[in-house]
This record gives structure tokens, sequence and C-alpha cells, in this order.
């Protein structure tokens, strides 16, 4: 009894170095992961797409497709799994931990700036390193498909206007000639510096540090 | 008068401004000595049964035995007299203010509130010194018609996200940390009146208490008069207002407490009790008064679109009667009236006209600039006017402790706060927090409320100079010193349309996490609102289409709208704002559907450069004429298809250089669609009887249009600006370049008119 659990102490652990959890908040998640996993080993879409609350969510797709996205795990491979194990799981969450008091300004940027690719992942689906005209069309479309025709009409305007906008911020004097590609991470990150992704982007529930998590709450 | 000179003879103008607002000065105070007491309130001397006779002049009877001579010129003030003053203050109030503005740097280094505080005192003086007894700020009227005014204003135009997202803080400020103050000043003062040798015995503890209870809220008047002038950063603003706001309640169940205990005399627990509960009935009473009046006029605003002209009014008039309606119970009527406003406001704008929306902005700006003028005089003349009571020990340690104790507070629950806060508050931000803990009228009606004792006369003092050092000592250097912290200001940027897109963005994402980690977070919750504000809400508060609306697409037209105002405008003064860049459509459309220009010759490229030319003039001509001190033209309202023509104008000027400069690489073959110019009818008016704006204000999902320069099948980029005035498919015919160049002027022009 001892030594498995010693073992499992020490396999949090790395979990916990490698993602900055606690060792409180992983066994929370690993919990969460084997109810959604139906106990098994890992996750599949499916387990993911079962969830009830996810259906009205406009992006679910997308959000599904970030934690099967091998860019987000840190390990330099592109393309897409099928299945998750835990310790992917937690890579994606880690994503979304927030800044705490301790945290220096380089931190912090550094935070920022992981939280910023994640998204840019999210957005270029092909991976080519920019969003173009058309991956960000189909961002704007999903935000929008809950609202039926009137949002499908508008996306096209609005991705196009919000594309004119990053490429008159950026690239201010463009000849007629001249084609922007697409959005690079740099232009991504500028365009969005008033968000303070640091702060924005992250779920309280992975800051609490007491044992007041309620994991698993929902059924699925 | 003063807006016409030109900048070198400011300083002469200054002088002629200051001379006259002397005469005026003098003007008033005589006109004030003749009457007496007409804004006190107190004897109402002018209805005074002996002047009735003189005051009618319509009834005058020819009773005597002579013939008078038929007056053709008569004297009668005493018709018009009320009415005459309270214009003539409200004038004078305003010609300050005025003053002070030209006048130049005097308002960058002193606020505002100051100088109207001085110039209050400067009248009141000059009033006393003839030897009349000066009008002094009378509680109902500054409860019932100056103060929810500017409530309103800050009410309305509350930043609602912000509010939200640091509603546990200021909630936890407002409550605890006034709470905190209330006993910390009674008690200490209590104990500073023991000493023996103040004179000050005949204080007790529950004076003591109520004293505590008047001083120790943040008002805010004072707040918004001079963070209005410092531009800090949003999150330190809506930290120290939204304070300001919400200790409404818990100061108007002290004091009542206070006040009811101090005539009956003892406390006991029960009392202790049945005041918590008092406290959350005031607030959450007032609250839910206001909810019900915001969606009462949210409702009525969803069939007001026949009567656009009244609709600014709704909005006031239920207001304000859930303002009344709260202080008929007691309840707080500032928690109301904040309620109120933040409940209609989503609605309403959705249902409203643009005009009606900005006779709201700006009649709310005006009657609140107006009332806080006027309170900050009236601090000064009451200053003067009032009776005093000076107890040098009573004064100084009022404000020493109201000093301390602010600081101990904010310190002390920064503390605590900040366990539970993301974005913790750094030492620069607290010490903003407490320095910007200004007192203001509130106070001093309120201590004018109390019974007339000699206490109440020591305690007015005490408040005045609390007021006086918040206001003068504490406004003045919170500037200077927010530069030498280098304290985050306001950003100024505008919201872009890719911030807009990535917070609805992350909103959806970080609730999709938390449904995936199966925590019923923040995010969880304020989806759960969204969406049943979508359900159910929204359709029962908002006419027609726009019910259905998501917000992104409201954003996106409110931005687009913006900009065309904003060509408008510059096409009126001739010059492009100097910002725009050179990017258009055509330069991130993917290369298949680049445009194709055909060569032309030289002349008739030098043919078409002059007609454009011609035409676009004659445009800027008509623009021009129209006076600048028009109301914008509403493209909502008015004919939209003059704006967009315009915008559209402005932009061909830029964009023919690029055009006929460019020779053609490739032909395309999608047949012509568009011409530069179309007609009237086609486009889009927004017919208020229909569903407004919604799917009209989109472009056709179908190719995009072109613009036309030869007969030449040609593709043009479309900017999306410019698709907004589009021709519906219909429009299938070719039309030529030499119709549209050869005749086109006289057409518009008459088209337009």
């Amino acid at each position: 009894m001892g030594a498995s659990q010693t073992r499992t102490v020490h396999k949090y652990q790395d979990l916990a170095d490698k993602t900055g959890f606690s060792l409180e908040q992983i066994k929370n998640l690993y919990q969460r992961f084997q109810h959604l996993s139906g106990n098994e080993e890992t996750i599949s879409r499916d387990n993911l797409e079962s969830i009830p609350a996810l259906a009205n969510n406009p992006i679910r797709k997308q959000i599904i497709a970030a934690f099967f996205d091998k860019r987000n795990q840190h390990q330099d491979e592109v393309g897409s799994c099928n299945e998750i194990g835990f310790e992917q799981f937690l890579m994606v969450m880690s994503h979304f931990r927030p800044p705490n008091a301790k945290t220096t300004e380089e931190e912090k940027e550094a935070m920022r700036k992981e939280k910023l690719r994640f998204l840019f992942n999210m957005h270029d689906t092909n991976n080519d390193g920019t969003i173009t005209l058309v991956e960000y069309r189909k961002v704007v479309e999903e935000l929008l498909s809950n609202s039926g025709d009137i949002g499908q009409e508008a996306a096209k305007a609005i991705a196009d206007a919000a594309m004119l906008e990053v490429a008159s911020t950026n690239v201010p004097h463009m000849g007629p000639e001249d084609f922007y590609a697409g959005i690079t991470f740099e232009h991504f990150e500028q365009i969005l510096e008033g968000l303070e992704m640091e702060s924005r982007m992250h779920i309280r529930f992975l800051d609490v540090n007491t044992a007041t998590m309620r994991c698993g709450k929902s059924q699925s | 008068m003063a807006e016409l000179r030109p900048a070198r003879f400011r300083r002469s103008c200054s002088l002629t401004l200051t001379g006259f607002m002397c005469v005026l000065l003098l003007v008033l105070v005589s006109v004030v000595s003749a009457s007496r007491e007409v804004v006190s309130g107190n004897n109402e001397t002018w209805r005074d049964p002996d002047r009735e006779t003189q005051e009618d002049p319509h009834h005058q009877t020819n009773s005597t035995a002579h013939k008078k001579a038929f007056p053709v010129l008569s004297f009668n003030y005493d018709y018009v007299r009320k009415p005459f003053e309270i214009s003539l203050w409200i004038l004078l109030a305003l010609l300050m203010k005025l003053g002070f503005h030209i006048i130049p740097n005097v308002s960058n280094i002193v606020p505002e509130s100051c100088l109207l505080i001085g110039v209050g005192l400067l009248v009141g003086g000059v009033i006393k010194a003839i030897g009349e007894e000066a009008p002094v700020l009378d509680t109902k009227l500054f409860f019932l018609y100056l103060l929810p005014p500017i409530i309103l204003d800050a009410g309305y135009f509350l930043p609602i996200r912000d509010f939200m997202e640091n509603m546990g803080t200021i909630l936890v400020f407002a409550v605890v940390g006034t709470l905190w103050n209330v006993f910390f000043i009674g008690g200490m003062i209590y104990g500073v009146c023991q000493i023996e040798g103040a004179e000050l015995g005949s204080v007790d503890l529950l004076s003591c208490l109520l004293f505590g209870s008047i001083i120790s809220a943040v008002d805010p008047v004072a707040v918004l008069a001079v963070f209005e002038e410092i531009h800090i950063n949003e999150l330190l603003h809506i930290l120290v207002f939204g304070e300001s706001l919400l200790n409404d309640a818990v100061t108007v169940v002290l004091y009542h407490l206070f006040e009811e205990f101090s005539h009956a005399g003892t406390v006991t627990v029960v009392d202790a009790l049945l005041g918590v509960v008092c406290f959350f009935v005031v607030s959450l009473g007032g609250v839910m008064v206001g909810v019900i009046y915001g969606i009462l006029g949210a409702f009525t605003s969803r069939f007001t679109s026949h009567t656009r002209v009244i609709e600014p009014l709704f909005v006031f008039l239920y207001s304000y009667m859930a303002y009344l309606s709260a202080e008929v119970f007691h309840l707080s009527g500032i928690m109301s009236l904040i309620a109120c406003g933040v409940m209609m406001r989503p609605y309403v704008e959705a249902n409203i006209s643009h005009k009606s929306y900005t006779t709201i902005k700006y009649f709310l700006k005006m009657w609140s600039s107006v009332s806080e003028t006027l309170i900050f005089i009236f601090l000064g003349v009451s200053t003067v006017a009032g009776p005093h009571a000076w107890n040098w020990t009573f004064v100084i340690f009022t404000v020493v402790l109201c000093l301390v104790s602010r600081v101990l507070g904010v310190i002390g629950l920064t503390y605590i706060i900040n366990k539970f806060r993301i974005v913790k508050l750094t030492k620069k931000d607290q010490f903003i927090v407490a320095y910007g803990g200004l007192r203001g009228a509130i106070a001093f009606s309120l201590g004018f409320l109390l019974t007339n004792s000699e206490m109440k006369n020591m305690f007015l003092t005490a408040i005045i100079t609390v007021i006086f050092f918040t206001v003068f000592v504490q406004g003045m250097t919170i500037r200077p010193l927010v530069e030498l912290l280098a304290v985050k200001k306001k950003k100024e940027s505008k919201r872009s349309i890719n911030e807009e897109i990535h917070t609805q963005f992350l909103d959806h994402l970080l609730t999709g996490i938390e449904d995936i980690c199966g925590h019923y977070g923040h995010y969880h919750w304020k989806d759960k609102l969204n969406r049943f504000n979508k359900t159910y809400v929204k359709r029962w508060l908002i006419a027609g289409e726009r019910s259905t609306e998501p917000q992104l697409i409201s954003f996106y037209n409110k931005m687009e709208m913006k900009q065309a105002m904003m060509l408008v405008e510059s096409g009126n003064t001739g010059k492009l704002p100097a910002i725009m860049s050179s990017v258009s459509m055509q330069n991130i459309q993917p290369s298949a559907k680049r445009r194709a220009i055909p060569s032309i010759s030289k002349s008739r490229e030098q043919e078409i450069r002059k007609i454009l030319r011609g035409n676009l003039q004659q445009t800027r001509q008509r623009l021009r004429s129209y006076s600048r001190h028009d109301l914008m033209i509403d493209p909502f309202e008015d004919n939209v298809s003059e704006i967009r023509l315009r915008k559209q104008r402005v932009e061909m000027e830029r964009r023919m250089s690029h055009y006929l400069t460019v020779p053609a690489n490739r032909q395309e073959t999608p047949p012509v669609r568009k011409v530069c110019f179309e007609p009237e009818h086609q486009v889009y008016t927004y017919d208020d009887s229909e569903s407004p704006r919604g799917q009209r204000a989109l472009p056709d999902p179908s190719p995009p249009d072109a613009l036309s320069l030869l007969n030449e099948p040609s593709q043009r980029p479309n900017q999306s600006r410019e698709r907004r005035a589009k021709v519906p498919e219909e429009e299938q015919d070719q039309l030529i370049l030499s119709r549209c160049f050869s005749d086109p002027g006289p057409n518009k022009e008459e088209d337009l008119s």
C-alpha cells in the first residue's frame, strides 16, 4: 500500500512539475478524467462530445479539437490524436492556469504567450503559421453559429472587417498589389495586447488551492 | 461669445469676462437681498398675501376716481421672482464654469470643484457683507433635484463588465469599509470627547456614532468631479466610484438607525439585529424597485417606434420615479437609480433611435453638469452662511481620524480581498483608493437634517472642514500624485472588432472548459444568464428583429456606423483622418479573387479623372453647405444612402488613383454587377416600421460587387465598407461606364435633393 502510494505521488509530482498544478488539483482533475473516460486510460472525442453542457456551446468543435491537437502538448509535434491520456489532458488544462501572487513579470509574459499560442492554434487549423481569411471567417461563423441565418451572413462581413483591421494596424501602408497573407503570431499578439490574456484566460477552479473544488459534478 | 475670438485676444477676453461676472455677481446679490430666503424654502414670503394684489397684473381694477393714464411700461418683478432668481443662479453658476475654462492654466492645476466652492464662498461672503441672509443648501432641494441627475448619469453609463467583475471587491469596500469607518471614527471621537478640557463632555456615544455615520461615506459627486479629470485606469475608477455608489445603503441605514437611537437613548440587541435586517431590506429593496422600473422602461421603449421624440423622456421619467419610489419607503434611492439605469440600458438602446440615444446622453451630461456646479457653489455659500461652532479639538481630530481610518480600512481590506482576486491590488492601487475617498455634499446635507442643537452646529462645522479638506487638499494633489506614482491611465484606444471577437470567443471557450471540468463556475453561470436573457427577456423587451441579434453583430453595426459618420465628417471638413491606412480589401482577398484592370488609353484616363473629380467636388461643395451645427445625419432615420454615398465618394477619390495607374494583369469573366454610384431607391432606406437593422445592413453572400470602369467585365475588390450600400441581385444589367460618367452628376444631385 505504501509503495503504490508513493509511486502515485511520484507520478503526480512529475506531472505537477511539468504543468504547474498542485498535487491536490491534479488529484481532482484525475477524478474528473476518470469520470469522463468511464474509468478507461484514455479519452476519445466521443467522451467529450457527450458532455451535455457543451451542447449549447457554439465553438464546441474547436474546443474538443484543441484537446486532441498535438501542438498544445508543447512537444513540437503536429497533427492530432484520436485519444489522449491523462498527461495530455493536464497539459491542455495547464493553459488555463491563472497567475498567482508569486509570478514574476517574465513568467507572466511567458504565460501570456502560451495562452495566445493556444488560441492561435485553435484558429490556425492547417498549421501554416498564419490565420488566413478563410480560417478567420470560419472562426466567426462558428461563433455566430447559434444565431441562424443572420449570423452566417454577418460572419463574412465581420471577419473581413476584422482582417482589414489587423492588416491596417500592422502593415499600414500596403500598395495596391501587396497581399496580406494572414495573421501571423506576432500580429495576433499585437492586436490582442489590450486584453491582457494572462489575467483573462483562466478558470478560477484551477487556482483554488484548498479542497473545496467540486470535480465531476455534472452528470454526463 | 468668447469662442469666436482668436487666441491672442484671450487675455483681454478673460478680463472682460471676469469683469462681467463681477457685475453679474453684484446684480445677483442685490436681487437676492431684495427678496430674501427664496431658495431656502423656509419662509415663502413671496406668497405673502399682502403682495398678492400687487402681483397680479391681470386683474387690475380701475377703482380710483381719477382716471390714471394707461401704463405703457410697468414693473412687476414679484410675478417672476422665483423662476427669475433660480435661472439667475444657474446662469451665474454656468458662467463661472465657462470662465474657468477660458482662463488658461487654471483648470489644469485646480480641479473645478475647488474653484466652484471658491466662487460660492465669494458669493456667500458678499451676501453676508451686505448683511442679508444667504440661501442655504436646502436638503430637499439637494436630495430631490440636484442629486438624481448626477447619479442617473453615472448609473446609465456605468461600465457593466468592469463593475460586475469587481463586484465582490466593491461590495467589501462599500459595506465593510464604511462600517469600519463609522465605528472607528465614532468610537475614537467619543474617546476624544471624554478628554477633560475639550469641553465636549456633552456629546454622548450615540451622537458620536451618528456623526461617524454621516462623515464616513465616500461621496459619489466629489469622486466623480475629481476622478473625471485625472483619467486613471478603469479598475481604480470603478473601485472608488462603485464604492461611493453602493455605500449609500449603509449610510442610509446607519444614519436612520443612530438617529432613532439617539432619541430613544438606549440600544438593545434586538435593535442591532433589526438594523442588520434593515440594511438588507434597504439595499435589496432599492435594487428591486430599480429593476422593476427598469423593466417597465425597457418594455415601454419597445413601442415607441412611432413617437421617437418622447423616447428620452421615458428614460428620464422612469428613472426618476424609481428614485422617488425608493425614497418613499426609505430605501436606498441611489441604488434604485443605478439598478434602473443598468437594467434599462441594453434593451432601451436596442429599441430607440440614434437621435434619442444622443439626446439622452447629452441631456444627462448637461443636467449632471449643472447639478454638480450648483452643488459646489451652494456648498460654498452655505459655508459662509451657516451657523458655526468651531471647536479646535473636535475638528482637528475629525479630519485626522477620517484620514487614518480610511487608510487603515483600505489596507486591511485589501489584504483580505487580495486572497480572492486574480488581479491583485498593488500598493499604488491601494494608495489611490484610500486617497480617493472624498467627502462631499451628501455628508453636508445629512448633517443639515439633524435636529437643531449646539451639537449640530459643531458637527456641521466639522463636516464642512472635512469636505473642504478632502476636496481642496486631496482633490488638488491627486493629479500630481497620479503623475508621480505613474499610475496606469485610462486606455485611450477604442475597442476593436478583433478584441470583441476574441472576448466573445474567450467567454465561450472558458465556459466550455468549465463544462469539461465539471465545474459550475463564473463563466458557467454567466453563460446561463446570457442564454436566459436571449431566449426570454430580449424577446419581451426588444422590438422587432433586433431581439435576436447577437451581440457581436450589434457591435459590428455600431462600429460601422461610427466609421461612416467619421467619414462623412471628414468629408465635410475636406480632410481625411490622419490614421487612414492604405490597406483595403484587395490586399487581403485571396489571390484568386484579385482584381484585374483593363488597360485604357491615356486620354480616356484623363477624361475619367476629370469627370470623377468634378463630381466629387460638387459633392464636397454640397456637403460644405451644411452648417457644422446641424446635428449629424442619422443614417437610420434619414436616408441612409446619403451617408453611404458620401462615404463611397470620399473613398473613391482615393482609390481612383490606384485603379487608374496600375496596368492590368488578366481578365476575368464574372459579370459586371454594380455601378459606382447607385440610384437612390435601390439602397436600403431604414424604415422605422419595418424591421430596422439586422438583415438589411448585411451584404449579400454572393460574389463581391464590382465597380465598373468600362464595358469590359472586370472584377473589383470589395471594401467591406463599400459593400454596405449594395445593389440587390435583381440588378443584373451591365451598367456601362459611359452611362455612369456621362450623366452621373445632375442625376445624383437631383436624387439627393
